[in-house]
This record gives structure tokens, sequence and C-alpha cells, in this order.
């Protein structure tokens, strides 16, 4: 298990195409993600899941992965919150 | 005891013409149906059946949504049909439907139940959020939610919408509008909205009669009511009398042949008997109307409004975003020039960073907001300037009340001319700039404004509003706006004079600019320019046609010497009726 805190750089926040974005890119890899946000706790591979995730700019999430390509899949998503989701 | 039908009286509801037309027919009243659901036990052996209708449901509600979201991009355009896309995904959500059908088999409960209960908890997530935006979101799933169960009890869509109908409802999202168009709908009308609403927009590229902002007429008709919509007055009749059906016939057929009549006027310029050339241009809202407003004959864009740039998204559109949008506009108006108003936000309009304010119309919007926000500010100045490089277009700033303002604005263009020629972009070196007149303090500095600029662009609906006191939306004092009272006659007079003494042109892009009964004091008072909604284009050229500068400048000078708007407007209309019998007017 593989654990990154991130933190929301684009403007706009979590609004649907990062949710998207997130959702394609997890699905890419086997282990099993999901994103923790204080007490909230949602599958990262649902776009329904991350559209419930009120995060706006500057609010940091935790990242857990689980599964035999775990490491490829933490750098992958990793990557693509620290580019805002190619939206800045 | 009495026959009701024979007993009820006509009931007028005034709202906005949002699509021209009349139309007469019995009331389908429109809300939003929630297909009830009630958990129901399934046998073990009946689970794979049930997951098959869960499974045939979701792909029919796919098939729908895309088809609604062709449509919407294609009438709408893709930032508006963004909405249907994300739904469309929530239905491939595969984490989402694996969870229902897993619940299904464990908890032997009928399909429709496990959907409503599972989605539901999403939803109710998004409600609690203080966020405005995960409300809307929780408006979307809602959705979704609905059309899958509807698809699980294998309803139609609109089964109960039969024959032809006028729809009434409270509002209409633009998923409505884009089924209801498919059927047999006369027209629409709507407590809700205004004139730039989609389902506004959208009636009018289908030529379907609509009024909207009605208030309350959901709660006073009901489904089989006979009513009447007259989408040029912008009224709801109850119950319209054999008289009214019949002026009402009377007023479609002469708009008709007006029309018609009016067909071959597009290719024609807007000028005098005696040849005084006037700029007839449109106002437009979103780039898919720019095709309308050519076929009407337009000149150009004398008000593109860019915070529809805004609708449906938490934040402000980058440079790269709004660049595309105003250069598609650049370019489908060519070689007419495009006048690119900045955001007008605050006010009634819509801003993403929504504060509360005790008085909005007297408080933080316009050039306010921009030149607090430099970001914001600059990120359009740029896109416009970026969309210039054919030199067809302007910039305009709105709700402008002090000199100073102008003079800030300017440095910011500038300073967005010299990081664009920086980065190498093509641009306009010389693109125009113009502020909009609307505040009453602006106008009578009219000539000091206009040496600051190449163009003045009175906006009268604000000008209206802030000179006589009075909110038009407010029934107690509505009578009060008065856009031919004499006051606001003798500001336009002294705008129009102080704009012409700096050599710089003034043009109207209010709603009096599109008002046949004022197109003859306007030409009259000297105007430039007057911008207009697409749809009276050819009734507003037709009379510019009609008469003679020179006989329009005596009607003028007869209407300042007038001290009640009542005798101006008498006056007008006897002009009107007068030289050009076939307009037909709304007095």
């Amino acid at each position: 298990m593989i654990e990154r805190t991130v933190i929301i750089v684009n403007k706009a926040g979590l609004h649907t195409r990062p949710a998207a974005a997130i959702v394609k890119t997890a699905s890419r890899y086997k282990a099993d993600f999901t994103i923790k946000k204080g007490v909230f706790e949602i599958n990262g591979k649902s776009i329904i899941g991350v559209m419930t995730l009120a995060a706006e700019q500057g609010s940091s999430l935790l990242l857990v992965f689980s599964g035999p390509d775990e490491e490829q899949a933490a750098e992958a998503m990793v990557e693509l919150f620290e580019q805002g989701f190619g939206e800045n | 005891m009495m026959d009701a039908t024979l007993t009820q009286a006509e009931i007028i509801f005034k709202g906005i013409a949002a699509a021209p037309g009349i139309a007469v027919g019995p009331v389908y009243l429109y809300s939003k149906v929630v297909p009830e659901v009630n958990a129901r036990a399934i046998a073990p052996d009946d689970v794979p059946a049930e997951i098959e209708r869960l499974r045939n449901a979701n792909a029919r509600a796919e098939k729908e949504l895309r088809k609604i979201h062709a449509f919407a991009e294609q009438k709408l355009g893709s930032t508006s049909a963004t909405i249907f896309e994300a739904q469309i995904m929530i239905l491939g959500d595969t984490i989402l439907m694996g969870t229902i059908e897993r619940r299904i088999a464990d908890e032997l409960q009928n399909a429709e139940f496990i959907v409503h209960d599972e989605i539901s908890k999403y939803k109710h997530l998004m409600l609690a959020a203080t966020d405005e935006y995960m409300h809307e979101r929780a408006h979307d799933v809602d959705d979704v939610m609905n059309r899958i169960i509807r698809n699980i009890q294998d309803q139609k869509l609109i089964s109960r919408l039969e024959g032809t109908s006028v729809i009434v409802s409270e509002t209409l999202t633009p998923a409505d509008t884009v089924i209801f168009s498919r059927n047999q709908v006369l027209g629409y009308a709507t407590d809700l909205g205004g004139v730039t609403s989609h389902a506004a927009l959208l009636s009018r590229s289908l030529k379907i009669p609509a009024v909207v902002g009605l208030r309350n007429a959901t709660k006073q008709v009901k489904t089989g009511d006979s009513v009447a919509i007259d989408g040029y007055a912008g009224v709801l009749i109850l119950n319209p009398s054999a008289t009214t059906r019949e002026n009402l016939e009377v007023k479609a057929a002469r708009f008709r042949a007006f029309e018609e009549k009016l067909a071959d006027i597009a290719g024609l310029p807007a000028e005098t008997i005696d040849r005084k050339r006037v700029e007839l241009s449109s106002n437009l809202e979103f780039p898919e109307e720019i095709e309308f407003a050519k076929v009407q004959g337009t000149e150009g864009v004398g008000l593109f409004r860019t915070e529809s740039q805004l609708i449906g998204r938490p934040d402000y559109p980058s440079e790269d975003e709004q660049a595309l949008v105003y250069t598609q506009i650049a370019n489908a108006a060519y070689p007419h020039p495009v006048i690119f108003r900045t955001f007008d936000v605050g006010g009634d309009k819509l801003a993403p960073d929504t504060h509360h304010e005790e008085n909005p119309f007297l408080g933080w919007r316009g050039i306010r907001v921009l030149l607090d926000r430099p970001e914001i500010f600059m990120n359009q100045l740029r896109a416009i300037i970026r969309a210039s490089a054919r030199r067809n277009v302007r910039v305009m700033f709105p709700m402008v009340a002090t000199l100073e303002e102008v003079q800030k604005a300017k440095a910011y263009v500038r300073q967005a001319k010299e990081e664009l020629r920086a980065r190498g972009v093509p641009f306009d070196a010389r693109i125009k700039i113009g502020v909009m007149i609307e505040i009453p303090g602006a106008a009578i500095m009219a000539e000091q404004l206009a040496a600051e600029v190449h163009f003045l662009s009175i906006g009268t609906n604000d000008l209206v509003q802030y000179m006589m006191a009075v909110d038009r939306g407010n029934d107690s004092v509505a009578a009060l706006y008065q856009p031919f009272n004499p006051a606001v006659v003798r500001i336009l007079h002294h705008i129009i004079e102080a704009a012409h003494r700096r050599h710089v042109w003034v043009g109207v892009c209010g709603e009096m600019g599109g008002d046949p009964l004022a197109t003859v004091l306007l030409v009259g008072l000297g105007i430039d320019e007057l911008s207009v909604v697409p749809p009276v284009l050819p009734e507003i050229k037709k009379i510019i046609r009609s008469i003679k500068y020179k006989d329009a400048r005596r009607v003028a000078d007869k209407v300042l010497g007038m001290t009640r708007e009542r005798d101006i407007r008498e006056y007008l209309s006897s002009i009107i009726k007068n030289k050009v019998p076939e307009i037909p007017l709304e007095v």
C-alpha cells in the first residue's frame, strides 16, 4: 500500500473535468485507488464518487493505492494533480 | 348550477417576450416527473433478470443522453453541453454500477429501489456541501438517477404529452427544451427565466413562440386549460375569449405578412431615403446566434455580452478558452466589426464569486469589478485583443462612472498589448476602444469621456432605470420606467451632440434601439449606430429606409420641445402609422 498527499493547485478546484481525468488515469491501473479528505473516503475509480469531493484550490487530499502496480499508479496520479490537471 | 366554461374569465399574465409568434391551445403543465420508487423483494432466481433490466435501462438512458448531448452541442455550444457529458460518464461508472448490481444480488430487492438508494447517498453528500456549485451537481445526479429509474420502469419520457400543447413550466432545462422541441409543441411559457435564458434562445432558433418570466403562472393554470401565448407582447392569456383569439389571429397574420415582405430587405443597406447611413448591428450573447443575425442582415455585432462565457461553470474561463470563442465570433462576422463588452458581472448578472450586496444595482459591477480584479480583466483583454488580428474587433467597458476608470482601463489595454507583442502574437495595434453610457454621471460627462475613446454606446435599459430611479422589475413602480420620458430624450440628445463634438461615433445598444417607436427619434437625434436583437433587424431597417433624415431631424426637434412621455409616445406612434403603416406597433 502506498499513500501520497496532494494539494489541489488548479484554480477551479476539483470540478467535472478534473474528476473525469482522475477516474480515467486510475482506471488504467489494476491497483485499488482511494481518495481521503478529512472523514470522507471515496473510490477514486468512480466518477460519481470523485464528483462528491468538494475540493477547492489549496485543499489537500490523501491518495491511497493498493495493488500490483501501485507504484506506477501513484506516480501517474501525483503527476496529474501536480500539473493541475493540465488546466492552469 | 352554472356551466363553469361559460363563466371562466380571461386572465392575463404579463411576462417577457422571449420568442416571437402566437400560440393558442391546451396547456400541458410540465413539472419534473419524479418516478415513484417502491421496494419490492425478488427471488434469488430472478437476480440475473433484474440485473439485465438495469443494464438495458442504462443503455437506453445513455442513448437518450447522447442524442440530447449532440443536439445541445449543435444548438447551445459545447460549454453548455458539458452538463450532459458528465451525466453520460455517471452511467458508465463501473464502480457505481458494480455496487448496485452486487446489492441487488445480496439484498434481493428490485433494481430501481437499489438505484435510488445508492445514488441518493451521493446526492445528499453534494447537497450537504456549502458550495453552490455542488448543489448544481446534485441536480445533475438527481436527473441521471431519475432517467435510469424511468427507463427501468420502462416509461417513455413524455408519455402524457399527447397532441399539440402549450408547455407551461416553472423553468425549462436545456434537456427539457431539446426533448419537447421534437414533439408537437405550440409554445413555451415559464415562470422563471429571461430573454437570454437557454430555453428562450433555443425556442427562438426553433421558431417556437415563448414567453418567460411569468412569475407564478404554473400555480394558476392546469393541464388541459385553454391558453394563448403572445410571443410579441410577452403575455400568457388564460381562457382567451373568442374576441381575443380573433385579435391574436389577426395580429399573427399581420406579423407573418410583414415578415415575408421583409425577407428581401436583408441585403439592403440601412439608410434613409436621403442617403443618411446608420450602422445596424446585433446584440448577441452566444456565438451560435451570429448565423441567424447574418440571415437577418446584420452589419456586425454591436454588443457581444461576454458574460455568457461564465454560464454553468464555477470559474472564469482561461485566456486561451476565451480567445478561441472571441476569434470564432470575429471570423464569423468578418469583414463586419464585433464589439466585445468586457464582463459585466454584478447587478442582476451572475458572478462566479457570488457575494451578497444590499443594493447590487448600485454596487460592485461592470468595470468596478474588473478594475478590482486585474487578473480576470487582463486575461479577458488579452483574449479579446488576440481575436483582433483581422482588424474587425473592438472592445467596450460596461458601467463606467468616471473618467479615471476609463483611463485605468486603457492602461490595462496598453499593458495587454505589450505582453502580447512580447509573446509575438499578432493583433490590431489600433484596436478601437469604447465605453457604455448607462450611468447618468457618465452621460453628463459624455464629451470628456468621448475625448478618451473611439466610440460611445448608450445602454438605455440601465440609463433609464438610473435616471428615473426605477427598478423595472418592481411592479409598483414599473410604470415609471419610461424610455420616452422627456428627461431621457434630453440626455440622449446631450450624449449624441457631445460625442459628435469630439468626432467619435455613438450608438444605442439598449432595448430602445430595437423599439420601432424609437427609430425615427434616434435617427433624427443623429445616432450613428443601432445595435438590436436579431429578430427585429429587418423591421428597424424598414423604418430607416422609409424616412428622410431631414424629416427625422424635425421630428426629433419637436420631441425635444415636449414635456410629457405620453405626448411623445403618441406623436412618434402617429409618425410611424403615417410613414410606415405596415409596421405592427406594440403600443
